[in-house]
């Protein structure tokens, strides 16, 4: 199978839709003549036209918004925060007309809208532009949220997303833009809603999604060599949340660890933890635990990042530990 | 005798002539009268306990949603604030439907899940009645930019009050509306009152027109006591969407009789100033245009009558609906 990097899959995904579908549109901050801030969207201005790629000033809320009142008429949109920390500004177009429309309206009006853009931290950019936006637009009904960790999935979402009837948000992520992976030819969907079993294993159960999986990943593979296989589930899909293969997992494991680089407090990690707890309460041999990022604003040196953002050898040291439970 | 200020002449050209015109002037006074009799008759339910919620009344404000939307054609896109039960029976949505949906009944307009302050009729393009101040605009301003990017020649309406011209969403509506030439009306119906704070605290110009100065905008301001030279002042920005896709800023000068909600005893005003503004108030400035035109007390009267009844049949409509069913919680949350 063909390798491409995820930018590469979106870009792909996008430009399939746009030739499938004239009510498909791009909009957002620097996706055309700049050529996209992450080149997401490279090269999709002269192929499709001003009128389909379009520039937005800076102005989150007003381009946000105009995208849901284009959804809830019959096109498209498909927009594009430079990252989701600029979302913010945008969080009562969100909140208070995508989500709502078609329920405040008794059903007459949908809003088929994607919102899309890198979620969480990069390098040492700082606190305001460092957060994980899931706990935010997980919390609402009439969202669909999904988080891809791989280039295939990375497609195969965004293309679903794009046909669905309901806002879906799409936390991509920088670090990841450049990750190569297998995505294969021709037409390749991903249904919202469904999660993925990323690796098997008996002893334990690793419950993660986006930039969390690498990690999880390579803790596992290390685990390993030394004889101890544990499972990953990568969720994909954060709202629906399709804990089922997870469930199952930790059915035959007994221990579960969820790994989420966002804040812990109310996180989305919190609401996996209820399911399985609830679920798998008989199969349980020790608490459902969490790896977080940690409980503060993101720092910007170099050393203080690292020991906030979850990685393989910080999921170790607590599958080492939920293991010797 | 007749106050005269800024009432168009009836047309001398024939006998047909003046009676379209007069015929006109009759439909736009029927419509203005439903819906202050239907808003009389909600504000009595309200205090009766039979509909809850927020009620923000548009009383006094008639002329300016009536003259409005007869300037419209179904083509065209109306979204407005909670402050909605005007513009959606001006658009010809039904008394019935709009009681109901106060009543939160299965046969309101929005199946009983939007209130008073979210009417919704996709069948006539009402758009809907948003209660976070300003977050619409933006809306209105995607669904122009829809009419443009299929190439269709709809044109979209937006109403907003003078208190929402400080927000930022308000102006990065504009602010797109004006460098992609989107087909779009902002209407800002200035009633002078952000809920009970005058417009000199809370506005650093009188004239809001001038909003949209700085976006190259067009703009027209008026006053909206005689329901035809607002439909005029209307066609013409309607016609600019239309026909040059361009957006215009109106302000629409106008008064509520009522408080901002029901829940308002209105004391940031003396009963002075309200007794002074109903002096020029649009229903009956229209009865007596359409008296100097030919119409008779009788005439009239039976309007008010066939008014009265329609709007007793749409109470009597709410209250034997059925309620919404449970069902619909969840179901209506997604597609």
């Amino acid at each position: 199978m063909r390798e491409l990097r995820i930018r590469e899959a979106l870009r792909e995904a996008l430009a399939e839709e746009l030739e499938r579908d004239e009510r498909v549109f791009l909009i957002g901050e620097e996706v055309g003549h700049y050529q996209g801030a992450y080149k997401v969207t490279e090269g999709l201005l002269a192929r499709f036209g001003a009128a389909r790629v379009i520039d937005a000033p800076i102005a989150e809320a007003g381009f946000a918004g105009l995208a849901i009142g284009a959804a809830m008429v019959g096109l498209r949109p498909v927009v594009e925060f430079m990252t989701w920390n600029f979302s913010a500004v945008a969080f009562d177009q969100i909140l208070n007309n995508a989500a709502k429309v078609r329920q405040m309206s008794g059903g007459q009006f949908t809003c088929p809208v994607v919102f899309r853009g890198p979620n969480g931290a990069a390098k040492q950019v700082g606190a305001q532009h460092s957060q994980c936006f899931e706990a935010f637009y997980t919390h609402i009904p009439g969202l669909k949220v999904v988080c891809p960790a791989t280039a295939a999935d990375a497609k195969g979402l965004l293309k679903s997303a794009i046909r669905d009837d309901n806002p879906v948000l799409i936390l991509e992520d920088e670090r990841l833009y450049g990750v190569k992976g297998p995505v294969p030819d021709g037409e390749h969907l991903v249904p919202l809603g469904v999660s993925r079993v990323a690796r098997e294993g008996e002893r334990a159960t690793v419950v993660t999604w986006g930039k969390g999986v690498a990690p999880a990943l390579q803790a596992c593979e290390r685990l390993a060599a030394e004889g101890t296989q544990c499972a990953v589930v990568d969720l994909r899909s954060l709202r629906p949340l399709d804990h089922g293969p997870a469930a199952e997992s930790v059915q035959r494991t007994g221990r579960a660890l969820v790994v989420h680089e966002a804040w812990p407090y109310g996180g989305v990690g919190a609401e996996v933890v209820d399911r399985l707890q609830r679920e798998c309460f008989g199969a349980l041999q020790a608490p459902v635990l969490r790896v977080t990022g940690r409980d503060a604003s993101m720092p910007y040196n170099k050393t203080l990042e690292d020991l906030v953002v979850p990685s393989a050898d910080t999921v170790l040291r607590a599958l080492r530990a939920l293991l010797a439970y | 005798m007749l106050p005269r200020r800024g009432a168009p002449e009836a047309p001398q050209r024939g006998a047909k002539a003046v009676h379209e015109h007069t015929a006109l002037l009759r439909e736009l006074h029927r419509t203005m009268l439903l819906i202050r009799r239907f808003e009389e008759a909600a504000a009595k339910a309200y205090s009766q306990g039979r509909i809850g919620g927020f009620l923000h009344l548009y009383i006094g404000q008639e002329a300016s949603a009536v003259g409005a939307l007869s300037a419209l054609g179904p083509e065209d896109y109306i979204v407005g604030t909670y402050r909605d039960h005007g513009l959606a029976l001006a658009r010809g949505m039904s008394a019935r439907a709009c009681m109901a949906e106060l009543y939160g009944k299965a046969t309101g307009c929005s199946r009983g899940m939007g209130g008073s302050m979210h009417f919704f009729d996709a069948s006539r393009k009402m758009m809907g009645g948003y209660g976070i101040v300003g977050g619409h605009v933006p809306l209105a301003a995607g669904m122009a930019f829809a009419s443009k990017y299929r190439k269709e020649k709809g044109v979209t309406l937006c109403f907003l009050g003078e208190g929402a011209v400080s927000i930022g969403d308000f102006h990065e509506a504009l602010s797109l509306a004006a460098l992609w030439h989107l087909p779009l009306v902002v209407v800002v119906e200035n009633n002078e009152y952000a809920m009970g704070t005058p417009l000199e605290r809370t506005l650093s110009v009188a004239d809001v027109s001038l909003k949209a100065l700085a976006y190259g905008m067009a703009r027209d301001r008026f006053r909206a006591d005689d329901v035809l030279t607002v439909r005029e002042h209307f066609q013409t920005a309607v016609q600019r969407a239309r026909e040059e896709s361009l957006p215009t800023l109106l302000e629409v000068q106008t008064y509520r009789y009522r408080g901002h909600s029901m829940s308002d005893p209105g004391k940031y005003r003396t009963a002075e100033e309200v007794e002074a503004r109903k002096r020029n108030d649009c229903v009956h400035r229209a009865e007596l245009v359409l008296q100097e035109w030919g119409v008779t007390e009788e005439e009239l009267q039976a309007v008010g009558r066939s008014v009265e009844a329609e709007v007793e049949d749409a109470v009597r409509f709410a209250e034997e609906s059925p309620e919404p069913s449970e069902e619909l919680i969840e179901a209506l949350t997604y597609a």
